[in-house]
């Protein structure tokens, strides 16, 4: 195991191969992700949406292994967390909307919560609410590439802390160890599950370190920092796209927000904790660097916060302006064809 | 004369056996996976000699871990493979309960259609085996409540072969399961060629005209012999044979039963719960007055399950005497 650092912000900058415009895209995609992200909850103060999901805090996590995932080839399977990924490899911000407004054409046409997106298109695969159940997902997907000879393709299946404690999650580690198959397990970290931290979950807080045990490359990361995860994530990818087979890799990161809409934050968690990490912010930290190091201006940061902004509410207002599914939409995609429902 | 089709006298585990190996041959998205599927030919040496043919992509032995049995098999259904997961022995299959449950059944519906899981679980189940407490369950009452999953309970060699092309052609999840006492109790004839019998559809075994009995696997021919010995007391007897449990054949069971009168369910599963529950609700909604009798469910007994000593498994099991006595009864009533 290795754990990879935050490269210093002053000095030249290692960027992992990274262009301007990669970079640029990067950030396009946290400041997407941030204001999405509290879109869902602002809709959700003024009552227009039931629920909403946050992700604050895991902007760069899921930028960076977004760059690291290519489009038309790859395939994820994320969780329910994973608004900044999604969008990063396609998924628009219509899409989005439609998913928090709960549309009829939204891609599951309004049955699953917010944030659990899916989509064929980009290769982002269905997942449940169900807790590591996507992972044996994602490992059988992947056994598919490995049985159809598709090299330079992988899988990305992501997934919480907590959800390590899971029996699937383990099961599917060791069955992909096994077969050596094309797939990064990623974990965002945050430190906490709902109201659990951590060190109630498992004995031994390094979550890559259980990477050895199954026969495979763990990683520890700073999930804060975008281009280091690129580089983490990009590496696994790679290796699983030559037939080296899978890795676990883990980015240490923070949940900003309460876990959704529903939940309280302050009853388990001291406002302090909270503000220690918000003072390392992976937003404006991305800010600096690409200003430090003259990728963007200020003024170019602050035009594409207006344009992130516009695009938006204009995904906002269109998607609420949609229809809701119809009840008789209830019955249907329950098996293929008509379903003759008992009773 | 009509030529009859070539055609080999099977039983029940040959027949499974033929149906898999077609498949492999056939399609090449088809893929086995379970716990020793592979090197042991799996216990009732349903797949022997297949890892040799097909080789270990195809019929991939696993770790011992049924959740992600089903779990993989889902994920390659979603991807476009035809996985058949093989679950060891029935009694097995709670560990991979969320999977099929909470996943496989849900995939279509909850994408609306855009992902779906094209993919079989087989598994044995049932008693009479001397498999004491967990090698005998049965659990298709445990799978039935939930819409998304199909259910099949063949009996015979021949529905085996045409049910088991048919789930492995559905473009959804297929529970099959196979009556491990019927493995090599039951034979008869079964084309060579390639046919599939349509899930949902019953069999009617045996037309009769006083009372309508509905079963299925082991007992199924239980309820024909049974309905047979009456036969020669003057005493007629429609024995159905559900086949699929989920579709269920309703219009096979009411139009039987507005002949007849009356109806018997049996199952080794027990009652409280069971298929014989929604059989005798659904026939009360649906043909309440067509019933000159009460219904009557005779099942295995309301207990964990079934004893490793004889006395204690033969209590459990249902017998053919035991039928005839109630289905007596029922047509002097
Ligand atoms: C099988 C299952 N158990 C419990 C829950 C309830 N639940 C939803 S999110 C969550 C915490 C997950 O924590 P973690 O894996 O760390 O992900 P995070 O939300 O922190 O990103 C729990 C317990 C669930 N959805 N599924
Ligand atoms: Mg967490």
């Amino acid at each position: 195991m290795t754990t990879t650092s935050t490269p210093a912000t002053t000095g030249t900058l290692e960027r992992y191969g990274l262009s301007d415009d990669q970079l640029r895209v990067i950030l396009h995609t946290m400041l997407m992700q941030r204001q999405l992200d509290n879109r869902g909850f602002q809709l959700n103060r003024q009552g227009k949406i039931p629920f909403a999901l946050g992700s604050e805090g895991h902007e760069a996590i899921q930028a960076g292994a977004a760059m690291a995932f290519i489009r038309g080839k790859d395939i994820l399977a994320p969780y329910y967390r994973d608004l900044g990924l999604a969008v990063g490899i396609g998924f628009t911000p219509l899409e989005v909307l439609l998913s928090l407004f709960a549309r009829a054409a939204d891609h599951n046409g309004g049955r699953q919560f917010p944030n659990h997106y899916s989509s064929r298109r980009i290769g982002m695969m269905s997942f449940s609410s169900i807790l590591a159940a996507q992972i044996p997902h994602a490992v059988g997907a992947a056994y598919a590439l490995q049985y159809r000879k598709e090299s330079g393709r992988a899988v990305l299946v992501t997934f919480g802390d907590g959800t390590t404690s899971e029996g699937e999650w383990h099961e599917s580690m060791n069955f992909a160890a096994v077969h050596r198959l094309p797939i990064v397990f990623l974990c965002e970290n945050n430190q906490w599950a709902i109201s659990t931290p951590l060190s109630k979950q498992m004995g031994q807080p390094n979550i890559c370190k259980r990477a050895e045990g199954y026969g495979m490359p763990g990683e520890q990361f700073d999930g804060f920092d975008p281009i280091v995860t690129y580089d983490v994530v990009n590496r696994a990818m790679q290796r699983a796209r030559s037939g080296s087979g899978p890795s676990l890799v883990e980015g240490m990161c923070y949940r900003f927000l309460a876990h959704s809409t529903d939940d309280d934050d302050r009853t388990y968690r001291t406002r302090e904790e909270v503000e220690v990490q918000r003072a390392n912010d992976p937003v404006p930290r991305f800010e600096r660097v690409l200003i430090e190091n003259k990728i963007m201006t200020a003024e170019e940061i602050d035009a594409l916060r207006k344009d992130v902004l516009r695009e938006a509410n204009e995904a906002t207002d269109e998607a609420e302006a949609m229809p809701y599914p119809q009840a008789s939409d209830l019955y249907t995609n329950v098996h293929e064809g008509a379903w003759e429902p008992w009773q | 004369m009509a030529i009859a089709a070539p055609s080999k006298v099977m039983t029940n585990v040959e027949a499974v056996r033929a149906t898999l190996y077609d498949a492999l041959k056939r399609d090449d998205r088809v893929l086995i996976l379970g716990e020793d599927v592979g090197n042991r030919g799996n216990v009732f040496l349903i797949t022997k000699g297949f890892i040799e043919e097909f080789g270990a992509e195809r019929v991939i032995d696993t770790p011992i871990a049924e959740a992600s049995i089903v779990g993989v098999a889902v994920g390659m259904a979603m991807e476009g493979l035809r996985p058949i997961a093989e679950i060891q022995f029935a009694d097995f299959i709670y560990p991979a309960f969320n999977q099929i449950v909470g996943e496989a059944a849900k995939i279509r519906y909850r994408s609306n259609g855009e992902y779906t899981c094209p993919m079989v679980i087989r598994t044995p189940y049932g008693g009479g085996v001397r498999g004491a407490l967990s090698h005998s369950i049965s659990v298709e009452a445990l799978f039935y409540h939930v819409p998304g999953l199909k259910i099949v309970a063949p009996s015979t060699p021949r529905d085996i072969k045409g049910l088991l092309n048919t789930a492995i052609e559905d473009p959804d999840p297929v529970m099959f399961l196979e009556h491990k006492r019927t493995y090599r109790l039951i034979k008869d004839e079964v084309p060579d060629e390639y046919f599939t019998i349509p899930l949902g559809k019953a069999n009617v075994l045996k037309e009769g005209s006083a009372l309508t009995v509905v079963s299925y696997g082991l007992n199924a021919h239980q309820a024909l012999e049974a309905a047979q010995r009456l036969e020669g007391e003057g005493l007629s007897v429609e024995v159905i044979d559900l086949r699929s449990i989920r579709p269920m054949d309703r219009k096979a069971i009411l139009d039987s039963l507005r002949k007849t009168h009356k109806l018997l369910v049996i199952h080794e599963d027990n009652k409280f719960g069971g298929i014989g529950a929604e059989i005798s609700a659904m026939v009360a909604e649906e043909a309440l007055f067509e019933l000159d009798a009460p219904i009557r469910r005779l099942c295995g007994p309301d207990v964990p399950a079934m004893g490793y000593a004889l006395p204690l498994e033969e209590e459990f099991m249902i017998s053919t005497d035991r039928m005839a006595e109630v289905m007596r009864e029922m047509v002097k009533y």
